[in-house]
C-alpha cells in the first residue's frame, strides 16, 4: 500500500489484508484511467486524524431577543409586501391593455415595477430573518481530499476491463473501423460549415453602381436636381442613383453627400499637395461619398463655415473644400470624390464610378490605395 | 483629527467616504464646465413699431455695434446684407441675437424683443439686399404632412448633427448642434431655409416647401412620443442609460452585497472568543 499511496494512508483498521490484495492484481495501466500510484492529495491529511469534530450547540436563541422581535416584524411585512407585488403583477398582467404602443409602456413599467418589489422585499425579507433573528456563530467545515479511495478506483478499472471486453471493441476490427469511419466526416462537418462565410467579395468592394450617365436623386423624396438648384454656397443633400432607392446593399456604397461651395472656396489639387479634383465638380458643386473611409459609418456632419465634414463615430473629420482630406481622426484616407456632371436637361448625373473605392479599407486595397487623392 | 480617528472604523465611514468623493467629483466637474445660469443680457427696447425707420433704429442701438452701421459687417460679424427677415427672425427671435460675447457657437438667451420688433428689424435688413422671407404661419402648417417622408428626411440630413431624436449633438471646436426640443415650427423652417451658423442650406429648391413641412411634422412629432421607463435620460441614447445603468443598477447591487455580508456589530466577537 505504501509504495502506491505515497500521500495518503487508511485509517489503521481499513484497510485490510483481503483488499490490499485484490487491489495489487489490477492492471497499472489501463486506458482512460490515471495510474493509481500518481493519485495523492496535497491537502492535509484529514483521514488519518479520524475523529470527527464534535457538532456544535448552536444558541437556542437570538443574541438579542428585544431586536429579534422587532426584526420579527419587518421581515413580515417584507413577505406581506412581496405577497401584495406579486398579485399586483397578476392584476397589471390581467388588467392592462397593450394594444398600443403608451399602452405597452405602461404595462412593462407595471409589470417590471411589480416584480422587482415583490423580488426585492422576499431578498429583504431574507436577508433581514438571517441577520437579526438567526443566531450569530462561525460554523467550519474541513475539507477533505478530492480523490477517490484505492478501492473505488480499482473497482473502476475492474468494471471499464470487463466492459470493453464485452463490448468486443477490441475483438471485432469492423465494428471499430467502422465507427471511427464515421467518426471523422461527423467531425470535419463543421469546418465544411465556415464555407458559408464567403465567398468572397471579389472586385464588388471596388466598384459601385455609379455610372456615366446615371442620374442623382435626393434620398428620400428620389427627386433629381439641376445644378441650378444650389444657388446658395453652403448647401448639403444626400443624394443616391435613381432608380436603386430600395435597394439597400447599393445604397450602403454608393451614397454621397453634394455640397456647393461659393467660387474660389474650392482647393484644386497640386502637384504635391491634393485636393479637389475641379474637372469633377459642376458650378463649385462637389460630390463625396457619404461612407466614411474608417468603418462606413455616414459622415454627415457638414459645418459649412469650416467646410469641415465630421464622422458622427469616431470624429474622423474632413475638410470639404479640399478633396475630403483628412484632417482629424482615425479615417486613412479622403472620401472619395465622385465625378458629376449635368444632362441635357441640366439635371445632375454621374460621369464615371468612384474611381478609387468607397468605404472602410481593405486588405487587398494595397498601398496605392491609401496614397491620398482620388486619382 | 481625535473625531475622524474615533470614527472611521464605524460601519458607516466606508459610505460617506465615497459619498463625499462622489460630491467632490460632481462640484468640480460642475465647477469646470458649468456655465452658470445666463444673465438676462436686456436691452430695452425703445419703440415699437414696424416702420422700416424704427426697425433702423433698432438695428442701430443692438447690432450696429458688431455688425456696422449699414450692415455690411465688420471684423467681428459677418455682412447682414442679403441674409434674408427668415435668418434676422430666427437668430434675434430665439435669443441668439443680440449676442453677448463672440464664441465658436451662440448660445440662446432669453429673447430680447417683441415680435413686432423683431419683425421690424427683419423688414429693415430685408430691405438692404432681399433674402429668404419669413414664412407664413400656413407655410409651417404640419397639417396633413408625410411623416414617412419627413422622417427619411429627417435621419438623412439632419440627424447626424440633431441626433436621432432632435435632441442636438457636439460639432467640432466647441461649436455644437442645437436641440430641436423648443423650437418653433418657423424657427426650424427658418434655419433650414437660412443655415444659420455652421448648419448648411437647406433652400426651397432642393428641400421643396412641402418637404420641410413633413420634417417639421416629424420632428414635433417625436417630441411627444412617450419615454419608456418615464424618463427620457435626454434622450441622447445608450451613453445616458448606459450611466444611470451602471451606477445606479450595479451600484444598488453592490449596496445589497455589501448589506448581506457585512459583520453585524457587537455580536460576533463573544462568540467567536467562546
Amino acid at each position: 500500500m505504501s509504495e502506491t499511496e505515497p500521500g495518503h494512508q487508511l485509517p489503521p483498521g481499513e484497510a485490510g489484508e483481503a483488499e490490499e490484495h485484490e487491489y495489487t492484481r489490477v492492471p497499472h495501466r489501463v486506458i482512460g484511467t490515471p495510474p493509481p500510484a500518481e493519485a495523492h492529495t496535497l491537502l492535509p491529511d484529514t483521514q488519518a486524524s479520524a475523529e470527527p469534530p464534535a457538532p456544535r450547540e448552536l444558541p437556542a436563541g437570538p443574541d438579542n431577543p428585544a431586536k429579534a422581535k422587532t426584526a420579527e416584524k419587518v421581515v413580515a411585512a417584507c413577505f406581506v409586501l412581496s405577497m401584495l407585488a406579486s398579485i399586483g403583477f397578476i392584476a397589471a398582467y390581467v388588467g392592462l391593455e397593450v394594444h398600443s404602443v403608451d399602452a405597452v409602456l405602461r404595462s412593462n413599467l407595471a409589470l417590471g415595477l411589480s416584480m422587482g418589489i415583490a423580488f426585492m422585499a422576499m431578498g429583504v425579507g431574507f436577508t433581514v430573518w438571517v441577520r437579526s433573528i438567526m443566531p450569530d456563530v462561525e460554523q467550519v467545515e474541513e475539507r477533505h481530499p478530492l480523490a477517490s479511495t484505492p478501492q473505488e478506483r480499482a473497482a473502476f478499472s475492474k468494471t471499464f476491463i470487463q466492459g470493453a471486453e464485452a463490448s468486443g471493441f477490441i475483438k471485432r476490427p469492423l465494428l471499430r473501423r467502422t465507427l471511427i469511419a464515421a467518426s471523422v466526416p461527423l467531425a470535419v462537418a463543421p469546418i465544411v460549415l465556415l464555407r458559408d462565410m464567403g465567398p468572397l467579395p471579389g472586385t464588388s468592394l471596388r466598384n459601385t453602381v455609379w455610372r456615366k450617365g446615371l442620374r442623382m436623386v435626393v434620398y428620400g423624396p428620389n427627386t433629381p436636381l439641376r445644378a441650378a438648384d444650389f444657388s446658395t454656397p453652403g448647401q448639403m443633400i444626400t443624394m443616391i442613383p435613381e432608380g436603386y432607392a430600395e435597394n439597400q446593399n447599393v445604397l450602403a456604397k454608393a451614397t454621397v453627400i453634394i455640397i456647393k461651395f461659393a467660387p474660389g472656396e474650392l482647393i484644386p489639387g497640386r502637384p504635391g499637395s491634393p485636393g479637389t479634383v475641379m474637372n469633377w465638380t459642376v458650378d463649385n458643386i462637389v460630390a463625396y461619398s457619404k461612407i466614411c473611409t474608417h468603418v462606413g459609418c455616414p459622415v454627415a456632419l457638414y459645418e459649412q463655415t469650416t467646410h469641415h465634414i465630421l464622422c458622427p463615430c469616431h470624429q474622423s473629420t474632413f475638410n470639404a473644400a479640399q478633396g475630403a482630406q483628412v484632417l482629424f481622426g482615425p479615417a486613412p484616407r479622403p472620401l472619395p470624390q465622385l465625378p458629376i456632371g449635368t444632362d441635357a436637361e441640366g439635371f445632375l448625373i454621374a460621369t464615371s464610378d468612384f474611381h478609387v473605392p468607397v468605404g472602410p479599407s481593405f486588405w487587398e486595397l494595397g498601398a496605392s490605395g491609401f496614397r491620398g487623392g482620388n486619382e | 483629527m481625535s473625531w475622524i480617528t474615533a470614527r472611521r472604523r464605524r460601519t458607516a465611514a466606508g459610505y460617506a467616504v465615497v459619498l463625499l468623493g462622489l460630491i467632490a467629483i460632481g462640484a468640480g466637474y460642475a465647477a469646470l464646465t458649468g456655465q452658470g445660469s445666463p444673465a438676462s443680457a436686456a436691452t430695452p427696447g425703445t419703440v415699437s413699431s414696424r416702420t422700416l425707420a424704427e426697425g433702423r433704429e433698432l438695428f442701430a442701438v443692438t447690432c450696429a455695434s458688431c455688425h456696422g452701421m449699414d450692415a455690411q459687417g465688420t471684423s467681428l460679424a459677418p455682412s447682414l446684407i442679403g441674409v434674408g427677415a427668415a435668418a434676422v427672425d430666427f437668430q434675434v427671435s430665439t435669443g441668439r441675437m443680440p449676442a453677448k460675447d463672440i464664441g465658436p457657437e451662440m448660445p440662446q438667451k432669453p429673447v430680447t424683443f417683441t415680435t413686432q420688433q423683431i419683425h421690424s428689424i427683419a423688414a429693415y435688413i430685408a430691405s438692404l439686399g432681399g433674402g429668404p422671407e419669413i414664412p407664413s404661419a400656413a407655410q409651417v402648417s404640419t397639417s396633413g404632412a408625410n411623416l414617412a417622408l419627413g422622417q427619411s428626411l429627417f435621419i438623412t440630413d439632419c440627424a447626424q448633427c440633431h441626433n436621432f431624436d432632435g435632441a442636438g449633438g457636439a460639432l467640432t471646436y466647441g461649436k455644437y448642434a442645437p436641440p430641436l426640443t423648443h423650437a418653433t415650427n418657423t424657427q426650424i423652417y427658418e434655419a433650414m431655409l437660412t443655415g444659420p451658423e455652421a448648419m448648411p442650406v437647406f433652400s426651397d429648391t432642393t428641400i421643396t416647401p412641402a418637404q420641410k413641412r413633413d420634417i417639421i411634422a416629424y420632428i414635433t412629432k417625436i417630441r411627444a412620443e412617450p419615454n419608456p421607463g418615464g424618463f427620457s435620460l435626454g434622450r441622447i441614447g445608450p451613453v445616458t442609460e448606459g450611466i444611470v445603468g451602471f451606477l445606479g443598477g450595479i451600484g444598488v447591487l453592490i449596496f445589497f452585497a455589501m448589506w448581506i455580508t457585512m459583520k453585524r456589530r457587537g455580536t460576533h466577537d463573544e462568540t467567536a472568543e467562546s
